[in-house]
C-alpha cells in the first residue's frame, strides 16, 4: 500500500525480504560474471584459485590468450563496432524522417503505415531474419539469372546483418524521436516564423536543438541493441562473426574466463554509455535483443 | 499557391521515401516472399510447384507440434511469472520509495539490461552448471553430497526467460502505476476499501494497459528467443526458433523453414489479438506504452 | 447539548524542518459546517489528513464522535473525505463509484443500488448512474463526488477544497449548492480553503490558520467585523493597512501619524502604548468619499486625497485614491447611488471613516 496508508509489520518486513531477494537475483549473473574474470583457472568456474589479470592481458607466452591477445575476438568486437555505428546512423536518419511524416504529415493511409511502422517490433527477430535473408537471396538470384550481375551485399554478410538490424531498431528510433516531437510546442515555430525565420531556419535553430536530447538517446539505444542483438543477425551472419554470435559459438564449446573478461568490459562500456545518457536526461531504454 | 503546394508535395514525398523503402523492402516484400516460399515444393532441381506440403509435414511429424505446443506453452508460463515477479517491484518503484529513491531503484533495475543478453546468460551458465557457483554451494550447505547439474531443465530455461523479460515488464508496469493517482488508492481506503479489494477495484483496471502492454512483449519476445533456451536448455530445449534455423541454416531447407517461420507468427499475432481482445485495448495505444 | 463531532486536543505534526500543526485544539459542533481558512502552506491540509487518518499526529488527541481516534484506520473513522481532485474512479460509472464504499461494507447488490440511486437522485443525479465519470460536468462531478461520501452516512465529511479546480463562474453557484446540500444532509462539514469568500458564505464558524495555528476561530461575521489579529483582518475581506506609531492613546480610539505625517484614529485592540509601531486597518466600505468636506458626516477627522484610477466592478466598484499628504494608496468602495459614476483620475477628493470602525493593532515583528 502506499505511505500515507497503515501497513502492518508483516508487510513492511515481506517487502524488504522482497526487495532484497530481487535485487539479488537481478545481479547475482553480472556479478559472477565479473569475478570470474580474475579468476586463476582455465575455466570461469569455482573454486576460486587466486586473482589474475591472464584473461585481459595473457598471451602465448603465458599459456593463456587474454582478451587483449585474442584477436579473433578482437576482430568480432570490431565488426560489432562497424555494424553499430551503420545501423545507428540509419535509424537516426529514418527514425527522424519517419518522426516528421506522423507528427506533421498529412496523407491518406496514415494511420495504416504509422501502424505498420510498429510491426518489426512485435515480429520475432529470428523470422526478421530469415525473411531478409530468403528475400535478398531471390533478389540476387534474379539479378544473376536474368542481368547476370553479381551482387555479392545480398548475400549473407555485413551488410545484410546491418539491414536486418535496421529493421526493427528504424521503430524504436522512431518511437523515441516522435514522442519527443509530438510534445514539441508549436507556437515556438511561429513565433519564429513570425520574427522572420525561413523554415529551413526555424528546422535548425529551433527543432533541431529541441530533438537533440531524442535524437542523441535514440543514438544510443540504436547502438547498445545492435551491439547486442543476436536472433536476427544469427540469421543473416556470413564470414564476419560479430560479437554476439562469437560469444555464443564459444559459449556452446566451454569457453575460457577470456569471455568474462569481454564480457566485463562489455558491461562497464554499457553502463558508462546508460549513466552518461541519464545525467543529460534522455530516456534510456534499452529495447530486445532480437 | 500553386508553387507552396508543390513544395508541399516534395516534402511529403521525401518524408515518405525513407519509410516506404524501408518497410517495402524490409519489412513487407520480405514476408510476402517468405509466404510464397512456404507455400510451395520442390519437386526437382530448380523446380517448385505451389503446394501445402511444408504445412502438412508440421502437422503430420509429432515431433515438429509437440515443440511448437510446448514453447506457446512456456511462454505463456514464463509471461505469467514475469508479471507476478515484476508487479510488487513496479509498485515499490511508483508508489512506495519517494522521489529520488523511487528513481535510483527504477535506474538499478535498468542497469542489468543495458548488458547483451549473451553476458546475462553466460552469468547464468556460471552460476548453474554442474561445475557452477550454485551446486557447489548446495554442497557445501550440505544440501546435496554431489554437485548437480541445474542446466538444461526445464525450470531454468524459464528462469532465464523471466529474467531477460523483467525489464519489459517493469517499464511498462512503473509508467502505469505512476499514473495512478494516490488520492484514488486514499478515496478507496477511506470509503472502506482494504488492500485486496483496492488491487482488484481500483489499481488492476487502471493498470491493465500497462499489464497488457507488458505481458504482449514479454510473451513475443520469449516466443521469438533463440538465445536462452539453446544456451540454458541445451539439446533438451526443444525450442521452436531452433527447428526454423536448424531448417533454415543447417538443412536449407528454406522451404519448410518458412513454413515454420509463418506458423510462429501466426501463433505470436494470434496470442497478442487474444490478449487485446481481452484487456480491451487497441494495439497503436499498447505499443507506444512500452 | 450533545457531545461535539469533533474535538482536537493539542494537536501537533512536525516535518523535518518545520512545525506544520502546532498545538491545535478546538471543537466542531454537530450539524454545523466548519471551514479552516488558510494560505497554502499553513498547515490545513496536513491538518486534515490527520482527522481523516492519512496522517498520525506526533501529540495531542483527535476524537470524532467522542470516542478518541487515537490508532484507528481511516477506513474504520466514521469520516469520509470528499478530495482535491475529487478522486472519482475513471474505471467505474457513477453509480458503481456511489455503490463502492457500500460494497466494501458487504452489503447486497440489489440494496447498494437502491441506495446508489436514491443518493443520487437527493443531489439531482439520478439519471446518471449508468454515465461514465467523464460525461460529467464539473459541477456534476463534485455533487457525485459529496454523493460517494454521504452515502455512507458519516458523523464527519472533510472536504479538501473541492472547488478550486473550477472556473470562477461554476464555483460561485457550486457555493451555493454545497451550504444547500449540507443544510438539506445535516452532516457535519470540515471543509477547508484558502478562499476566504468561500469559507464566509459556506461556514458555520471558521478557523483562520497560519503558521500551523489559529489565529482566530469564530463566525464569519466576528472574523469580518471583529479581527483579532493584523493576519486575519488582512486575510479575511479587502482591508486597507497603514502602518504608522501611535501619537495618544488615551480612551478605546488611538491616534496614529505615518512616517510621512497622515494622521488617522482607529479603535485599538490588544496592549498599546502611545509611542508604539501599530498596522491600522480600514475596510473600504467603512470610508465615505465626497467631492467637498462639507459633504462628509460631522465629526470625523477629515483627510484629503485625488484620484489615481477608478476599478469599476459593478456592486463591488472602487476607487483608488492617493492620500493627499503621504501619497499612500487608500480604497474605497463607491455607493450604488451613482453619485460618483463621472468620477475622473487626479480629481480631488476628500473623505473620512468612523474610527470605531477601523481598527489597530500592535505592528508584527517582521510585518
Amino acid at each position: 500500500m502506499i505511505p500515507s496508508l497503515p501497513r502492518p509489520a508483516w508487510l513492511r518486513t515481506a517487502t524488504a525480504a522482497y526487495l532484497i531477494a530481487f535485487l539479488a537475483f537481478l545481479f547475482l549473473p553480472l556479478i559472477v560474471v565479473a569475478v570470474f574474470a580474475f579468476n586463476d583457472a582455465p575455466y570461469p568456474a569455482p573454486p576460486w584459485r587466486g586473482f589474475t589479470l591472464d584473461w585481459f592481458l595473457g598471451n602465448s607466452s603465458s599459456g593463456r590468450t587474454g582478451l587483449f591477445a585474442d584477436s579473433e575476438l578482437l576482430g568480432s568486437i570490431w565488426t560489432s563496432c562497424i555494424v553499430a555505428a551503420c545501423v545507428t546512423v540509419l535509424s537516426a536518419i529514418v527514425g527522424m524522417t519517419n518522426a516528421f511524416l506522423i507528427e506533421r504529415g498529412r496523407f491518406p493511409g496514415k494511420q495504416v503505415l504509422s501502424i505498420l511502422m510498429l510491426a518489426p517490433l512485435v515480429i520475432p527477430g529470428v523470422i526478421l531474419g530469415i525473411s531478409i535473408l530468403a528475400f535478398a537471396s531471390r533478389v540476387a538470384d534474379f539479378a544473376d539469372d536474368t542481368l547476370g550481375l553479381e551482387l555479392d551485399f545480398l548475400r549473407p554478410g555485413l551488410p545484410l546483418v546491418v539491414l536486418g538490424q535496421f529493421s526493427y531498431i528504424a521503430t524504436i528510433a522512431t518511437l523515441t524521436i516522435s514522442a519527443r516531437l509530438r510534445r514539441f510546442d508549436r507556437t515556438l515555430e511561429e513565433a519564429a516564423l513570425n520574427l522572420g525565420a525561413s523554415k529551413a531556419a526555424v528546422f535548425r535553430t529551433i527543432l533541431l536543438p529541441y530533438l537533440r536530447p531524442a535524437l542523441l538517446g535514440s543514438a544510443a539505444i540504436s547502438f547498445l541493441m545492435s551491439f547486442a542483438d543476436f536472433n536476427t543477425t544469427l540469421m543473416l551472419v556470413g564470414a564476419d562473426t560479430p560479437l554476439t554470435v562469437m560469444m555464443y559459438g564459444r559459449m556452446r564449446e566451454g569457453a575460457t574466463p577470456v569471455l568474462n573478461a569481454v564480457s566485463l568490459f562489455l558491461m562497464i562500456a554499457s553502463v558508462v554509455l546508460a549513466l552518461t545518457l541519464l545525467r543529460r536526461g534522455g530516456s534510456p531504454r534499452p529495447k530486445p535483443d532480437e | 499557391m500553386r508553387d507552396s503546394r508543390w513544395h508541399g508535395r516534395l516534402a511529403l514525398g521525401l518524408l515518405l521515401a525513407p519509410a516506404l523503402l524501408w518497410l517495402g523492402a524490409l519489412i513487407v516484400l520480405p514476408h510476402v516472399d517468405l509466404a510464397v516460399l512456404s507455400f510451395r515444393e520442390r519437386t526437382g532441381p530448380r523446380v517448385y510447384t505451389p503446394s501445402l506440403a511444408q504445412y502438412k509435414t508440421f502437422f503430420a511429424e509429432p515431433l515438429y507440434w509437440h515443440v511448437f505446443v510446448r514453447t506457446a506453452i512456456m511462454s505463456v508460463i514464463a509471461t505469467f511469472l514475469t508479471l507476478l515477479l515484476a508487479f510488487p517491484i513496479a509498485w515499490i518503484i511508483a508508489k512506495l520509495a519517494r522521489g529520488r529513491a523511487g528513481s535510483l531503484l527504477f535506474i538499478i533495475c535498468l542497469i542489468p539490461f543495458w548488458v547483451s543478453e549473451t553476458v546475462r546468460t553466460l552469468g547464468w551458465m556460471i552460476l548453474l552448471r554442474e561445475s557452477g557457483v550454485l551446486p557447489a554451494l548446495l554442497v557445501k550447505l550440505g544440501l546435496t553430497a554431489v554437485p548437480v547439474e541445474l542446466l538444461y531443465r526445464d525450470a531454468t530455461i524459464l528462469v532465464g526467460l523471466v529474467y531477460t523479460s523483467l525489464l519489459f515488464m517493469v517499464v511498462p508496469l512503473v509508467s502505469s502505476l505512476e499514473s495512478l493517482d494516490n488520492s484514488l488508492i486514499e478515496a478507496a481506503y477511506d470509503l472502506g476499501a482494504g488492500g485486496f479489494s483496492i488491487l482488484r477495484t481500483i489499481v488492476i483496471p487502471h493498470a491493465a494497459p500497462g499489464i497488457t502492454a507488458g505481458c504482449i512483449v514479454v510473451f513475443m519476445l520469449t516466443l521469438g528467443n533463440y538465445l536462452t533456451p539453446t544456451l540454458l536448455g541445451g539439446k533438451n530445449s526443444q525450442w521452436f526458433t531452433e527447428q526454423i534455423y536448424t531448417q533454415f541454416i543447417t538443412r536449407f531447407n528454406w522451404e519448410q523453414g518458412a513454413a515454420f517461420g509463418f506458423l510462429l507468427l501466426g501463433l505470436s499475432t494470434a496470442l497478442v489479438m487474444l490478449g487485446l481482445r481481452a484487456s480491451g485495448q487497441r494495439f497503436g495505444d499498447v505499443m507506444r506504452r512500452t | 447539548m450533545s457531545t461535539p463531532d469533533l474535538v482536537a486536543d493539542a494537536v501537533v505534526k512536525r516535518f523535518a524542518d518545520h512545525v506544520a500543526v502546532d498545538s491545535l485544539s478546538f471543537t466542531v459542533e454537530r450539524g454545523s459546517f466548519f471551514s479552516i481558512l488558510g494560505p497554502s502552506g499553513c498547515g490545513k491540509t496536513t491538518l486534515l489528513r490527520m482527522i481523516a487518518g492519512f496522517i498520525a499526529p506526533d501529540s495531542g488527541d483527535i476524537a470524532i464522535g467522542g470516542k478518541s481516534m487515537q490508532g484507528v484506520a481511516p477506513n474504520r473513522r466514521p469520516v469520509n473525505m470528499v478530495f482535491q481532485q475529487l478522486a472519482l474512479f475513471p474505471m467505474m460509472s457513477v453509480g458503481e463509484n456511489v455503490a463502492f464504499g457500500l460494497a466494501r461494507r458487504g452489503m447486497g447488490r440489489a440494496e447498494r443500488v437502491k441506495r446508489s440511486i436514491a443518493m443520487l437522485e437527493r443531489v439531482g443525479l439520478g439519471s446518471a448512474a449508468d454515465k461514465r465519470v467523464d460525461e460529467l460536468s464539473g459541477g456534476q462531478r463534485q455533487r457525485v463526488a459529496i454523493a460517494r461520501s454521504l452515502v455512507l452516512e458519516p458523523t464527519l465529511l472533510l472536504l479538501d477544497e473541492p472547488l478550486g479546480a473550477l472556473d470562477l463562474k461554476l464555483r460561485e453557484h457550486m457555493k451555493i449548492e454545497l451550504k444547500q446540500l449540507q443544510a438539506s444532509f445535516g452532516t457535519t462539514f470540515v471543509y477547508i480553503t484558502h478562499d476566504q469568500s468561500e469559507a464566509l458564505v459556506l461556514s458555520d464558524h471558521v478557523g483562520v490558520m497560519s503558521h500551523g495555528r489559529f489565529e482566530q476561530l469564530g463566525t464569519p461575521q466576528d472574523l469580518y467585523y471583529r479581527p483579532q489579529t493584523p493576519f486575519v483582518a488582512g486575510f479575511v475581506g479587502a482591508n486597507n493597512r497603514i502602518v504608522g506609531r501611535t501619537t495618544e492613546t488615551d480612551g478605546a480610539v488611538a491616534e496614529i501619524a505615518t512616517t510621512d505625517g497622515w494622521v488617522v484614529r482607529a479603535l485599538k485592540s490588544g496592549a498599546i502604548a502611545t509611542g508604539d509601531a501599530v498596522e491600522v486597518f480600514v475596510r473600504p466600505e467603512v470610508a465615505i468619499l465626497a467631492r467637498s468636506a462639507a459633504e462628509l458626516p460631522p465629526g470625523q477627522p477629515h483627510h484629503a486625497g485625488d484620484v489615481q484610477s477608478v476599478l469599476f466592478d459593478g456592486a463591488n466598484s472602487a476607487v483608488l485614491l492617493q492620500e493627499a499628504r503621504s501619497r499612500r494608496e487608500f480604497r474605497i468602495a463607491l455607493p450604488q447611488t451613482g453619485q460618483f459614476s463621472d468620477l475622473k483620475p487626479q480629481e480631488k477628493v476628500m473623505f473620512s471613516f468612523d474610527p470605531s470602525r477601523a481598527v489597530c493593532f500592535p505592528a508584527r515583528t517582521g510585518a
